[in-house]
């Protein structure tokens, strides 16, 4: 069953940036591109499992914040050693100033 | 037919290296050779995770799938012992011949052993896998560990072992922990959270003697004081592992001299990570060798993109981290090319000190915090001190001023 969660305000999150929003025992991570879209993916690195929130958003690639794994953060794709495993993501879509994610 | 492509060493840079080759499309044959039993595997969980769990594993870099999958043919537990450059062949301890078009030495670097009388069993060192289990075996609630140096290594071991229990007592020649590349602001950050964690830390003592029965070991400090231990884990520096490209008559400097392409004094053998000396081009080429993971996993992409003949320049900053108890410190650039430094305060204890040149330049920055708080700003700053830039001292120390904003200057 997927349903529709809200992780954060729209204005939480700085342009190319990214915010950890934890949900029902899970981990998460919230993009706003430069182009002021929302994404979200899981929130743990799939090389050792570090945070991703605390990484740096450069255009569409997260880094994580430990190893330097990139993923692009749109589709998940794993962009680069030592990460080779892609990351899940999720749909979002904003309403009244809030960012929803499809949490399935 | 090609010849293909042969790598000494299956450690990260190796393994890195290999995976490379295919992933450029390169089809030729790929060996990679290494004198461990083990498919390529990660060492910085050795000191850390590895060694606190109840049954370590190998971080695998590459499964044993994956490997055949891309045809990377991996022979292990074997040593390369000579280099025939003429014929382009490696000779193998098992008295197999490898030919080459293109060889990669990423012989990585061993511990420099401590020129003592009275080593025993008792007294080890950690560099491998099999390193870390035999350590592991003696950690635990009431064993006394001794660490002798005051590195990366015996720090994060250190911490590892108090985590199991152990009492540990941990003994540096030099008047600090750290001396090497970490300022002393952030070295005191550390060694305050050693000595929380009761960890005995004694600075500015040589060792006068060290006598190992085999079931424990004593050192007697050189103002007196003995220490004794169920093990001592010595972790002192390490040495480039140059013997095979010196006998083949490669320029050695400091580990195997190479140009900015990882090239050695042959054309057709270049060297990478750990093992070799290169000139870093952000520093003006001066001539440096680093031990670190993200720098052996960087050469060894950039070695196999040049074996390919890219032809691409080293550019990289250097970059490094170590995680002791809930701390992580990571270091971009190299601090020793800093005349001033500048504090910026994060939060939570969190703080980044950035090292600037004379001429205003940003050449590194070290930081330290809880968890990953330093990460990003690190992260940003090796991007500053890559292009060179030089922000005001100001906007370093106001932790108001995104340091993103600053790349776009």
């Amino acid at each position: 069953m997927s349903e529709w969660v809200e992780a954060c305000a729209a204005d939480d999150i700085d342009e190319e940036d990214v915010m950890r929003f934890d949900h029902g025992g899970r981990t998460f991570a919230i993009y706003r591109s430069p182009d002021d879209e929302y994404f979200a993916t899981d929130g743990l690195c799939t090389h050792e499992k570090v945070h991703l929130a605390d990484g740096l958003v450069m255009d569409d690639i997260i880094e994580c914040p430990k190893h330097n794994g990139r993923f692009n953060y749109k589709t998940g794709a794993a962009r680069g050693a030592p990460v080779c495993v892609n990351l899940k993501t999720y749909a979002v879509k904003v309403d009244a100033g809030k960012v929803l994610v499809q949490i399935g | 037919m090609a010849r293909g492509m042969v790598i000494i060493g299956a450690g990260e840079c190796g393994g890195r290296a290999a995976l490379t080759l295919r992933d450029l499309g390169y089809d030729g044959p790929v060996t990679l050779v290494g004198d461990e039993p083990h498919l390529p595997y990660e060492r910085p969980p050795l000191s850390k995770d590895a060694m606190v769990s109840d049954a370590p594993e190998i971080k695998a870099i590459a499964s044993d799938e994956m490997l055949t999958e891309k045809s990377i043919r991996h022979i292990h537990s074997v040593q390369a012992v000579a280099i025939d450059r003429a014929a382009h062949a490696v000779r193998l301890s098992d008295g197999a011949l490898l030919p080459y078009d293109k060889l990669l030495l990423a012989t990585g670097s061993a511990p420099r052993k401590l020129p003592m009388p009275g080593l025993g069993e008792r007294c080890v060192y950690l560099r491998t896998f099999a390193d870390a289990l035999a350590i592991r075996a003696h950690l635990g609630a009431g064993s006394r560990i001794a660490v002798i140096g005051g590195g990366f290594i015996g720090l994060e071991l250190a911490a590892s072992a108090r985590k199991l229990g152990a009492a540990v007592t941990v003994i540096e020649a030099q008047p600090r922990i750290l001396m090497r590349g970490v300022p002393a602001e952030i070295a005191e950050i550390i060694h305050q959270a050693h000595v929380a964690e009761g960890v005995d830390i004694v600075c500015g003592q040589g060792i006068a003697s060290i006598a190992d029965d085999g079931k424990e070991v004593r050192i007697g400090l050189a103002g007196g004081r003995e220490i004794s231990a169920d093990l001592a884990v010595i972790g002192i520096g390490a040495v480039p592992v140059t013997g095979l490209a010196a006998e083949a008559g490669l320029a050695i400097d400091n580990g195997i001299s190479v140009d900015a392409e990882l090239r050695s004094s042959d054309p057709d053998i270049f060297a990478a990570g750990d093992c070799c000396s290169f000139p870093l081009t952000v520093y003006g080429g001066r001539r440096v060798r680093l031990e670190a993971w993200r720098n052996a996993q960087e050469q060894g992409a950039l070695a196999a993109r040049n074996m390919l003949g890219a032809g691409e320049a080293h550019a990289a900053v250097p970059w490094f981290w170590s995680d002791q108890y809930s701390l992580s410190l990571q270091i971009a650039g190299l601090s020793d090319e800093g005349k001033s430094s500048v504090r910026r305060d994060l939060g939570d204890g969190a703080f980044i000190l950035f090292h600037l040149a004379e001429d205003g330049r940003l050449v590194a920055a070290s930081g330290i915090g809880p968890g990953n708080a330093v990460a990003r700003d690190i992260r940003l700053a090796e991007m500053l001190i890559g292009k060179r830039a030089r922000p005001t001292r100001e906007a370093l120390g106001s932790p108001d001023i995104k340091l993103k904003s600053l790349l776009a200057a």
